[in-house]
């Protein structure tokens, strides 16, 4: 089973762990009371690993993330550890944090051309980051940056860096973004919904760019996406979170094949088969809660189609499932082996959706 | 880009022509300044005198016409009241006016720009709380009120000031500080608003999550951006340095631009009120057109649209 500090991919080579999220709480302050926005949130990335985080919006895969860096302001409240190498950086002071901020952590975000400055040129905002974490100025920080912009695969980069980012479109502006957290050489590169503002085939010569920057550099990349498919094409683990929980984390493989929770049923099930016969897309029945209306037990069990009275004890244990060694599921019903609405387990999901 | 700019003054000079040519009418239609300047008891012949000295005796539109064709030569009239030329009586008065809204103007942005980005700073802290209760005091009393409330204070129970007049320099304080505390407010209002957008967006969290400390983030990508908004209210402001004073320099008996207005309404002594309205018109529509100019200065983005639009 899963020995602290290390974990196992692809069943064979032990990892050495980068980033320990354990017991990961937040509250939110509304005036006159707290709302507990994320309950207990246990995650592990390893070097060098992709791991992809899924859930609808509002389940809590962004804050999990902002709040590790520090970044989610002072009307969060949060407990609970977060260790980059051992080294515990939650709750560290502002100065020491912002070291790690973009340095050994990097961060892109959803709205590239909204996360970008408009009032500063794009070299500027690069170098930026250059000065803080490799002391770079002037013309060595803006050579730097140039190189950093052809890198990220922008043509004419020194034309470029004298710009503005509305001169540029949402892709160009992720791309910026992207080159603008290679600045700090970093070892983790999370990437907060990093496609969802752009057009599909944008979406995929960023995706593709990522996979090539993982691959040259060995930086681990979370990547936080409600598209299951783009998560399926990128990921070596997959955590999947509901109603602030991760209630499923598994290999990629191992996760598509043979999926344990109902709501990770319910997701691949609600999703288009490319190739195979035309069939009705499935979809889960009712809205996520909202924090503060949380049910007693599982959090889920209120749209789930197999819940029962046990479901509304207690939040079942993350336990193992299956033959996988690092498959785990939060769900008391999920090892009998009951159908999700019409597609029974497996069924669902075809082979091209599985990475090879 | 001149093109752009070329269209703004002409626009800029569409609405002080109708300004002016607003308080003609009206002017003209709501009293007789014969009545006004010679006294009810005065015989009729003096009446018609007068009338057909000034041209009040032709019909409105030709008054009108030969108004506008006397400006466009330089010919701004003449006051009836001391019969010198209208443009010399305002002028004089200038210096006076400004002599205490540039010093307010100053003490504006000084107290209103900090006090708005604290409050944004801290917002919903104590300091949040007491800077925009302050505010909203201040935008909400009159400065009529506001002015009386000082000169009592000051003037009437320590003694400290004079209550009215502009003989000493002492003599400016409170009209000064009666308008920079009613300007303070309203800055601190907007500047912090404008602010509190600044911090919503995106690309500060980029900011912070890029390594930068809090207050750089703040330096460097916040306050640039909020100025954008700000510099509007800023030219409001510089556009009323002539007439924004009318009533705290009645309330103070500062004998400016505002208190000659005033009186000269009363009087109906057209050529000055008109020569007022026109400065009025021209600082302001000026102020507009200086901040259209900073905002392209500023603001990147409306400076690629200028010049596409230009060109």
């Amino acid at each position: 089973m899963r020995r602290p500090g290390l974990f196992y991919c692809n069943g064979e080579t032990a990892m050495e762990t980068l980033l320990s999220v354990k017991d990961l709480k937040i509250d939110f302050d509304q005036g006159k009371r707290f709302v507990r926005a994320l309950h207990g949130v246990n995650l592990d990335v390893a070097k060098g690993e992709v791991l992809g985080v899924v859930g609808e919006s509002g389940c809590g895969k962004s804050i999990t993330w902002l709040a590790a860096l520090g970044l989610l302001g002072n009307r969060a409240r949060i407990s609970g550890s977060v260790r980059l190498d051992g080294e515990e950086i939650a709750g560290m002071n502002e100065t020491d944090l912002s070291r790690l901020r973009g340095g050994r952590i990097a961060m892109i975000f959803q709205d590239p051309s909204s996360s970008l400055n408009p009032v500063h040129r794009i070299g500027r905002q690069i170098n930026e980051a250059l000065k803080l974490h490799r002391g770079l100025t002037g013309a060595a920080a803006d050579a730097e940056s140039a190189r950093l912009l052809d890198r990220v695969g922008i043509a004419n980069a020194t034309r470029r860096l004298r710009e503005y980012p509305h001169e540029m479109s949402g892709g160009m502006n992720q791309r910026i973004m992207i080159a603008m957290a290679l600045a700090g050489e970093p070892e983790l590169l999370i990437a907060d919904e990093p496609t969802t503002a752009l057009d599909a085939t944008i979406q995929a010569q960023i995706l593709d760019l990522l996979t090539e920057l993982r691959r040259d550099t060995g930086m681990a990349l979370v990547l936080i996406s409600h598209d299951l498919g783009v998560v399926a094409d990128m990921s070596d683990r997959v955590a999947v979170m509901y109603g602030g929980r991760v209630i499923e984390e598994a290999d990629t493989g191992s996760l598509f094949d043979n999926p344990a929770h109902p709501y990770t049923k319910g997701l691949i099930a609600a999703l288009p088969d490319i190739d195979g016969p035309r069939r009705r897309l499935e979809s889960i029945p009712g809205t996520v809660p909202a924090p503060d209306q949380l049910p007693p037990g599982c959090s889920f069990a209120p749209r789930c189609a197999i819940a029962s009275k046990i479901c509304d004890a207690a939040m079942p244990g993350f336990l193992p499932f299956g033959e996988s060694a690092n498959h785990f599921a939060a769900c008391v019903k999920c090892r009998e082996e009951a159908p999700f609405g019409e597609a029974a387990p497996g069924e669902a999901v075809k082979p091209g959706l599985v990475p090879a | 880009m001149v093109e752009y700019l070329l269209m703004k003054i002409f626009r800029a000079l569409v609405t002080v022509t109708l300004i002016v040519s607003a308080a003609f009418v009206v002017l003209r239609l709501s009293g007789d300044p014969a009545i006004i300047i010679l006294g009810p008891e005065a015989p009729p012949e003096a009446f018609e005198a007068f009338r057909r000295n000034w041209g009040l005796d032709q019909p409105i539109w030709v008054q009108y016409l030969k108004y506008f064709a006397a400006v466009f030569q330089g010919d701004l009239g003449v006051s009836m009241r001391d019969g010198r030329s209208a443009l010399e009586v305002v002028s004089e008065r200038i210096p006076l006016t400004l002599a205490i809204t540039l010093p307010a103007l100053f003490l504006k942005l000084c107290i209103g720009l900090p006090a708005g980005v604290t409050a944004a700073l801290y917002r919903n802290s104590w300091v949040d709380r007491l800077i925009m209760m302050l505010s909203v005091a201040g935008f909400t009393v009159p400065s009529f009120v506001l002015g009386l409330v000082l000169a009592m204070v000051f003037a009437v129970w320590l003694g400290w000031l004079p209550s009215g007049g502009s003989d000493t320099w002492a003599h400016a304080v409170l009209p000064t500080v009666t308008m920079g505390l009613v300007g303070a407010a309203v800055i601190a209002r907007f500047t912090r608003s404008a602010m509190l957008e600044v911090l919503g967006q995106p690309y500060i969290r980029t900011a912070s999550a890029k390594g930068l400390l809090w207050r750089d983030v703040v330096r460097t990508h916040a306050l640039p951006n909020a100025a954008i908004p700000t510099l509007t209210i800023i030219g409001f402001l510089v556009g009323s340095l002539v007439a924004g004073a009318v009533v705290v320099e009645s309330v103070f008996s500062w004998p400016g631009v505002g208190r000659l207005l005033v009186n000269a309404v009363a009087n109906r002594d057209l050529a000055v009120v008109q020569v007022i309205l026109l400065l009025v018109g021209l600082t302001m529509v000026g102020a507009n057109l200086a901040v259209d100019i900073l905002y392209g200065m500023v603001d990147p983005r409306l400076r690629i649209k200028r010049l596409k639009a230009g060109s």
